[in-house]
């Protein structure tokens, strides 16, 4: 594999990997301050050890969040420098505010909400936790803005001078229209993840009839919460953007498999195999008006489909070459008003033109083969669009149907259905392949541009050698991977042990720091049967007969 | 636009390159003690619960403190998107390397006190001091490197063109650096260690505090004579229009030696107004940094003992300040100069931003900055005092 290829694989691995860590925290960070809102307002006791239980477990995930982030910001300049030196201006300054407005926010704030408890008045701590959640969330707001402007480059124009694209308006930046349905999209995906996640792991202490008052509470929270997420994420969902531009039409059309424009409004497939090379989508079974009227909102605008969207990108790489010619021209002699007005007339198809430079270094002299070679690169891969999509939404569908019926469930103070809390905790992993394929149609739609329409992705790397990647690429999957098994091993570890099994390391003596170590935490100290009857977990210290003799050697 | 931005653009880079060493300093000063910290625990505590005492120091803050380091690469990214460009693609293997290890760090804190097992914690242990040190010793070196110029050059499409690989970055010099970097921060975190602990652990610290400081100004000498006698510099010969469009490829360098002693000693202060014009710096005044520096190093162990911590924090501090002070106003107006092709050498009139975006961007930190001093300060106020063994045995809790 040559450097784009190592490079994108390593990004692509790298971000998922990173996008496991993000949607928990979004979720958990909102839960817990809904969870601490709770007990400051009612002062009971059984808020603060949900709020403490749940935080330890957003602890985990948090650090693994924020060691994966670093990643990220570190690799636009390690291995898409040309991309960071072509569209810094714009990127660049949208990551760095995000740094200046978010992340130093969530960063000092999760400190004190772990070691300020017995420092700070119950309503100061609140507000801790209320800013951490707000931090995380500005945070995904500003890295939407920024994916957002890679989708729909609005807001920004090519400098002769610098040969970079330059901000032309930060408010169009912002308020960029795919920004807006990303964040709202994204954010309420995080919501369902940690409601699915508090769901699933209160779901497992009620089928085990352990931690039952921390649970049924923890339930009704992510039931409702999660509810009014999942509705937010299927029915405000991305697509409303994909309308936007150019790019977009093609992501949309590309996830559709519509191969040929039709009339409006066009239908939804619903099943089918895309084939590339016919251009057709066998099996297809058809919904009639759907897709008309999700993607345009009207019933009377079409939907460009891929071959139209092929023949437009072909025009576009034509005026591109005019725009590019002239740029030559205009860097030899900067007074050449012909190139200048040539240039003014077809800048904003300079990107398509680059697209050539795969097939030929000169591009203005690129063959009418050339030519259509580069348009159809502009068709990103069909079948994996088509099914990444078709999963997200049926999850997408399949978490309304759960919170509904969990959420029904819990206001009937019905917590005994085995049937749902089965659902409930087998659904555990569901948010997360959600995400991740919502990522994957995003993104991998977005191909062949790193900025669409703007800068082709093989041109966007560094000039770095293949074998320097596949040593960070090597490095990554291996240090990844441990660092995966650790945390999965702890979260395991300690939903394993709950609340009440946490209570009880608390009264623990300090042991074990002198001599040579004890028995050191007992893991199996909740009984896999759980006790006879449910014990309320701030329940006061007093040894517990039933139990087996699993108490640190320590205690008195 | 034009009409709403009232600094002109060589004003908003003059800011800019002052933001960004505002920035480095920022993170050496606040993140600086958490990597000594790191890198010394096992020298100044032995035991577990010893261990926890010198963590619990520094795990309340060191992930706010961290985020110093995420903003210089975010504003460099920003204003700066050449340097970052150039330095994180040129660097990439110690790009990934330091990476590597600030991974380590979150992870290290957030699992090690979460399972008691001795192996567990002692693998995490070490963990964290690696993570303390290879994060010093890169950006030491990667200073290293801008000093002595590093092999890049632009070919006309401004595409990057870097020769050289990992082993290159490392010379002389360029290891007294990384070293420098290593000991002035275990300087800064064993002062940090006798401001939030007592007892055995702040008596160890006090040690270390000391040799370190004296290690760091050594050190900081024997650069300055390798500055005289060792490396060039570089000077701005001509083509430079402070209020130009960002293009590296405009104006003309030469490497000279002793070039970096300019911006110090006013001699060659005349020669570089006339070849660059807009050279608002560079004046005897400036031997503030290095002469305060060295001083308040050498001070900040002493105070440190006799004072409880506070003021040695503080001339710890100005040391940081008055070290990368004096390489980065060595250097100014480079950023980042080539030794490959001295002409592609970025400068602070040739490698910004566009004024617009360099505007907003000053106009976000002037709003976010105090506020992040002010919730930061006020992290520290409740988390103020110091950190005990009684205080660890008494809070025994995976919470």
């Amino acid at each position: 594999m040559d450097v784009v290829e190592l490079s994108r694989l390593q990004f692509a691995l790298t971000a998922l990997y990173h996008f496991l860590f993000v949607p928990l925290t979004l979720g958990l960070s909102v839960l817990l301050a809904i969870m601490e809102s709770v007990y400051v307002m009612t002062g009971r006791e059984i808020w603060r050890t949900m709020t403490k239980f749940w935080g330890l477990l957003f602890g985990i995930n948090f650090a693994m969040g924020v060691a994966t982030g670093i990643t990220m910001e570190f690799q636009f300049g390690t291995n898409w420098a040309y991309y960071s030196q072509y569209v810094g201006d714009i990127f660049g300054s949208l990551l760095a505010i995000e740094g200046l407005m978010a992340f130093f926010l969530e960063a000092t704030f999760i400190g004190l909400f772990f070691f300020g408890w017995n420092r700070m008045s119950k309503t100061g701590h609140l507000a801790v936790t209320w800013l951490v959640a707000l931090g995380s969330n500005f945070s995904a707001l500003w890295i939407l803005v920024a994916n957002a402007w890679m989708q729909n480059p609005i807001g920004a124009k090519f400098n002769i001078d610098t040969l970079r694209m330059e901000l032309t308006s930060f408010y169009e930046v912002f308020f960029n229209p795919v920004a807006q349905a990303k964040f709202v999209h994204t954010v309420s995906a995080g919501y369902v993840t940690g409601a699915i996640f508090v769901l699933a792991v209160s779901s497992y202490y009620l089928l085990r009839k352990r931690n039952v008052d921390f649970a049924r509470r923890s339930f009704t929270v992510a039931a409702s919460f999660g509810l009014a997420s999942a509705l937010s994420v299927v029915v405000l969902g991305d697509e409303s953007g994909y309308t936007a531009s150019e790019d977009q039409n093609m992501k949309l059309a590309a996830i559709e498999a519509m191969w040929d424009t039709e009339s409006a409004p066009a239908d939804f497939t619903a099943f089918g195999i895309p084939d590339r090379e016919t251009r057709e989508t066998n099996y297809a079974i058809r919904i009639p008006w759907l897709l008309g009227i999700i993607a345009t909102r009207s019933f009377d605008t079409p939907v460009p489909g891929i071959n139209e969207l092929v023949d437009r990108a072909k025009a576009r790489i034509i005026s591109g070459m005019t725009a590019y010619d002239a740029l030559s021209k205009l860097r030899a002699n900067r007074n050449d008003e012909d190139a200048r007005r040539a240039f003014e007339e077809h800048r904003a198809d300079l990107g398509y033109a680059l697209l050539l430079k795969r097939y030929t270094a000169k591009v203005t002299d690129a063959t009418d083969e050339q030519i259509a070679k580069a348009a159809n690169d502009t068709v990103p891969d069909v079948g994996v669009l088509f099914w990444a999509f078709r999963f997200m939404a049926g999850f997408g569908f399949y978490f309304i149907a759960l919170f509904v019926t969990a959420f029904y469930f819990a206001s009937r103070r019905r917590f005994q259905n085995a049937m749902l809390l089965r659902f409930a905790l087998y659904s555990l992993p569901f948010p997360w392949l959600a995400a991740e394929l919502g990522w994957i149609v995003a993104e991998h739609g977005r191909q062949p541009w790193t900025i669409d329409g703007v800068l082709p992705t093989f041109l966007s790397v560094s000039s770095i050698s293949a074998g320097q990647v596949m040593f960070s690429l090597v490095g990554f999957v291996l240090f990844y991977s441990t660092l995966a098994v650790v945390d999965v091993y702890l979260l395991g570890k300690y939903i394993r042990l709950g609340p009440d099994g946490v209570a009880k390391l608390r009264e623990k003596p300090a042991g074990p720091s002198g001599g040579p170590a004890g028995p050191g935490i007992q893991l199996k100290m909740a009984t896999p049967g759980g006790g006879p009857k449910p014990q309320p977990p701030q329940q006061p210290p007093r040894p517990q007969p039933p139990k087996p003799p699993s108490k640190p050697s320590g205690a008195s | 636009m034009e009409k709403v931005m009232f600094l002109d653009y060589e004003t908003l880079r003059v800011l800019w390159w002052a933001i960004l060493g505002i920035l480095l300093i920022g993170f050496a000063i606040m993140d600086g003690f958490d990597l000594g910290v790191a890198a010394i625990l096992p020298l100044v505590a032995v035991r577990d619960l010893e261990r926890r005492v010198v963590l619990e120091t520094i795990e309340p803050v060191w992930e706010g403190n961290q985020v110093w380091l995420i903003l210089g690469a975010g504003a460099a990214f920003a204003a700066w998107p050449l340097l970052y460009a150039v330095a994180f693609s040129g660097f990439y293997i110690a790009m990934f390397l330091a990476l590597a290890a600030l991974i380590l760090r979150p992870v290290g804190f957030g699992f090690r006190n979460k399972i008691e097992n001795p192996a567990w914690r002692e693998a995490w242990d070490w963990a964290l001091v690696a993570a303390g040190i290879i994060p010093a010793f890169v950006f030491g070196v990667a200073f290293g490197n801008l000093l002595r110029g590093v092999p890049f050059r632009f070919d006309e499409s401004l595409r990057i063109v870097y020769e050289g690989g990992f082993f290159d970055l490392f010379s002389a010099f360029t290891i007294l650096c990384g070293i420098l970097s290593v000991s002035m921060f275990v300087m800064h975190g064993a002062v940090y260690l006798c401001l939030k602990t007592d007892g055995v652990i702040q008596k160890k610290a006090v040690q270390i505090a000391a040799i370190a400081s004296v290690v760091t100004v050594i050190l900081f000498a024997a650069g300055a004579f390798f500055i005289l006698f060792g490396i060039d510099g570089y000077v701005v010969t001509g083509g430079v229009d402070p209020n130009g469009p960002s293009n590296p490829l405009l104006k003309t360098v030469e490497r000279l030696p002793q070039a970096w002693l300019g911006n110090f000693a006013g001699a060659a202060w005349e020669y570089h107004k006339e070849a660059t014009s807009g050279n608002i710096l560079g004046n005897v005044w400036e031997l503030v940094f290095p002469v305060f520096g060295s001083l308040s190093a050498i001070a900040a162990p002493h105070l440190a003992r006799y004072t409880r911590g506070r003021l040695g924090m503080i001339a710890s501090s100005i040391g940081l300040t008055g070290i990368i002070g004096t390489a980065g106003l060595a250097m100014f107006p480079f950023l980042m100069p080539s030794s490959l092709d001295p002409n592609s050498s970025l400068t602070v009139w040739d490698a910004s931003s566009s004024q617009l975006t360099l505007f907003i961007m000053l106009i976000a930190t002037a709003i976010f900055m105090p506020l992040i001093l002010v919730y930061t300060s006020f992290v520290f106020r409740v988390m103020r005092g110091k950190v005990t063994l009684q205080h660890v045995k008494d809070h025994e809790s995976v919470y």
